[in-house]
């Protein structure tokens, strides 16, 4: 177990009051993998990474991180873990420096050792520039960074990642994945959250979804997106009265069957390989001179995904309370 | 860059004796109060402000209501620093547990308690340290206070041993009340509601000794005002200063008596009781 999981949890269980966080999760993160904790708000993701990371204790079950369990030797645990949290915590009435430094005393470097990695991590992540500010002025992204920075001081086996580009413009977002992607290739085991199924289609190389604190299904990426359901292409027509034509265009060309949807006078149809597809059909609409006011590719949304994984409603049941 | 990112094997801590265990908790315990100061070095505007406040109510207290007052007889305005001073100190301590219970809360909203409860640091840490350097930091509010009232005219009529212990004192007074600001720290949920720390600020700083004599007040505020830790404080230094004047005042009320001794059992009792407490608040963060 020790040489290959570099987490692994089982059956783990956590109560609020009257609300069940998680009901039985089982979790194997095989080292120097990037692994994707994938579900709604509520899911029960923050509180698995709480438990995870020493912050939280399970009402039941069992995990352990970088070979020691998480309830008898958190100190040992904490040795080798990075945790970034959905907050941002890094000091703003420091300068980066100043923080990373602080973080570095507190991991027990010396005092020039401390500043010596200070100075690398801010070279690695970016922020060399940076290091004499105060993150208060820092970009999105690049207090994301920061925060990284500061969770990698002891080189941790295992980086905890809640929610890291929640709030983060499309630019800090790439920022912090490129970072991610880094520290993944080192060999750094990386578990990290999020709600967003194209960040865990990014960066992770399995993907385990939760709902209503259960594991639901894990997968790659790829056979999640399978299972999800292929693109489908769109069109909506101007007159609906070309509906019709339409969709006779569309079984001749992709030969597929497509749904109609009356009331949005939009077709809809499940394509495998989306770019060829859109342009043939385009190019069909275009000869048949139909007017359309859209048409574009289109991946279900995870709130779409779950309704059809679930024919359940993806609202949050249980208010995640950290 | 490929060296420095590499998971490293840790060294296992399980082996640490206990004394090492304790060095470790000091050395993080100073870390903490390091940031501390750092952010008095980098904000001084802010250290200005807060320690404005108090010099602040002290020129008005002396020079906007002390010209009305009539101290024990001496004539209006005479003898009204000496009088205020000791209640500005106190009043000053008492304060004090609002900024500590802010820093926490701010530490908790901001997710810095749950980055050091990941970190292999001492988990007593955050605590030690947010006290220590409350404590030192209580003390240079007191520097900067009594240089303003020695320049207005205040002096200590007390032996340079018992004026020291005044000071004592008040810093045993601020080292209680910072539990009870880390206890009320961890209980507010975020720093929009620590306005309801003056609920409790206010009554403790004025239902006391500090401005007037509980002996002045209808006689059930009188007897809260006497009990108040805050009064015993004030009273016990204004002895040990030789403040002219109160000893026109017959002590209505036991504890007036007994000042002194009550100035250091109140501050143990409150830590007797706010420890434990703070602690269990701070253990109530991992359920």
């Amino acid at each position: 177990m020790t040489n290959q999981s570099a987490v692994q949890a089982r059956g783990l269980v956590k109560r609020y009051k009257n609300k069940i966080a998680l009901d039985g999760v089982d979790l194997d993160v095989p080292r120097g993998t990037v692994h994707g904790l994938l579900g709604p708000n509520g899911a029960g993701k923050t509180t698995a990474v709480r438990i995870l990371t020493t912050l939280t204790d399970a009402d039941g079950g069992t995990a352990s991180v970088a070979g020691f369990d998480v309830r008898s030797q958190p100190r040992e645990v904490r040795r080798r873990i990075g945790l970034t949290g959905q907050q941002t915590a890094v000091d703003d009435l420091m300068t980066a420096r100043q923080n990373l430094t602080m973080f570095g005393r507190l991991f027990r470097l010396g005092k020039t050792a401390a500043q010596r990695r200070a100075d690398e991590l801010l070279e690695i992540f970016g922020l060399a520039e940076a290091a004499g500010r105060s993150p208060k002025k820092f970009s999105g992204g690049m207090r994301r960074r920061l925060d990284l920075a500061a969770s990698m001081i002891l080189a941790p086996q295992v980086l905890f990642l809640d929610e890291p580009t929640t709030g983060l413009d499309p630019a800090g977002r790439r920022e912090v994945w490129e970072a991610v992607r880094d520290l993944a290739a080192q060999g750094t085991t990386v578990l990290l959250t999020t709600h967003y199924l194209d960040e865990a289609d990014k960066l992770c190389d399995r993907i385990s979804v939760i709902d209503q604190g259960r594991n639901f299904i894990e997968d790659s990426p790829a056979g999640l997106k399978r299972r999800i359901g292929d693109e489908r292409l769109e069109v909506v027509v101007s007159h609906p009265a070309e509906l019709q034509r339409l969709e006779e265009l569309v079984v001749r060309v992709l030969g597929a069957e497509p749904t109609l949807d009356e009331a949005e006078v939009r077709l809809s149809v499940p394509v495998s390989d989306g770019v060829p597809a859109l342009t043939s059909v385009a190019a069909e609409i275009r000869a048949q001179d139909i007017d359309v006011a859209d048409i574009g590719l289109r991946r279900p949304t995870l709130d779409e995904a779950f309704l059809h994984l679930t024919s359940a409603p993806a609202e949050p049941a249980i208010k995640e309370t950290r | 860059m490929t060296t420095t990112l590499t998971p490293q094997p840790a060294r296992a801590v399980a082996a640490e004796s206990a004394g090492s265990r304790l060095l470790w908790a000091a050395r993080d315990c100073w870390t903490i109060v390091l940031q501390e100061f750092t952010h008095l070095l980098r904000q001084p505007s802010t250290f200005a402000w807060q320690i404005g406040f108090p010099v602040v109510m002290v020129l008005m207290f002396v020079y906007v209501f002390g010209s009305a007052m009539d101290v024990a007889g001496q004539g209006a305005g005479e003898g009204y620093v000496d009088f205020a001073m000791p209640g500005m100190f106190a009043m000053t301590m008492a304060l004090g547990f609002m900024d500590t219970a802010y820093a926490v809360t701010h530490n908790k909203e901001k997710g810095f308690m749950d980055r050091f409860r990941s970190m292999p640091m001492a988990s007593s840490a955050p605590v030690t340290g947010r006290a220590l350097s409350d404590v030192i930091r209580a003390g240079l509010d007191l520097v900067i206070i009594a240089a303003v009232a020695l320049l207005i005219g205040w002096r200590s009529g007390g032996s340079l041993g018992a004026t020291l212990l005044a000071f004592v004192l008040l810093l045993w007074l601020r080292l209680a009340l910072i539990f009870v600001g880390i206890f009320l720290g961890l209980c507010i949920k975020n720093t929009e509601t620590a306005g309801m720390l003056f609920a409790v600020a206010f009554p403790l700083g004025f239902i006391s000794s500090v401005f007037t004599p509980p002996e002045m007040m209808p006689g059930w505020l009188g007897a809260i005002a006497a009990w108040n830790p805050v009064s015993s404080t004030a009273t016990a230094i204004r002895e040990l200063f030789q403040t002219q004047g109160i000893e026109y005042l017959e002590p209505a009320y036991w504890i007036d008596g007994h000042a002194l001794t009550a100035a250091f059992i109140w501050p143990a009792v409150i830590m007797a009781i706010f420890i434990p407490l703070a602690v269990r608040q701070f253990k109530n963060l991992s359920r």
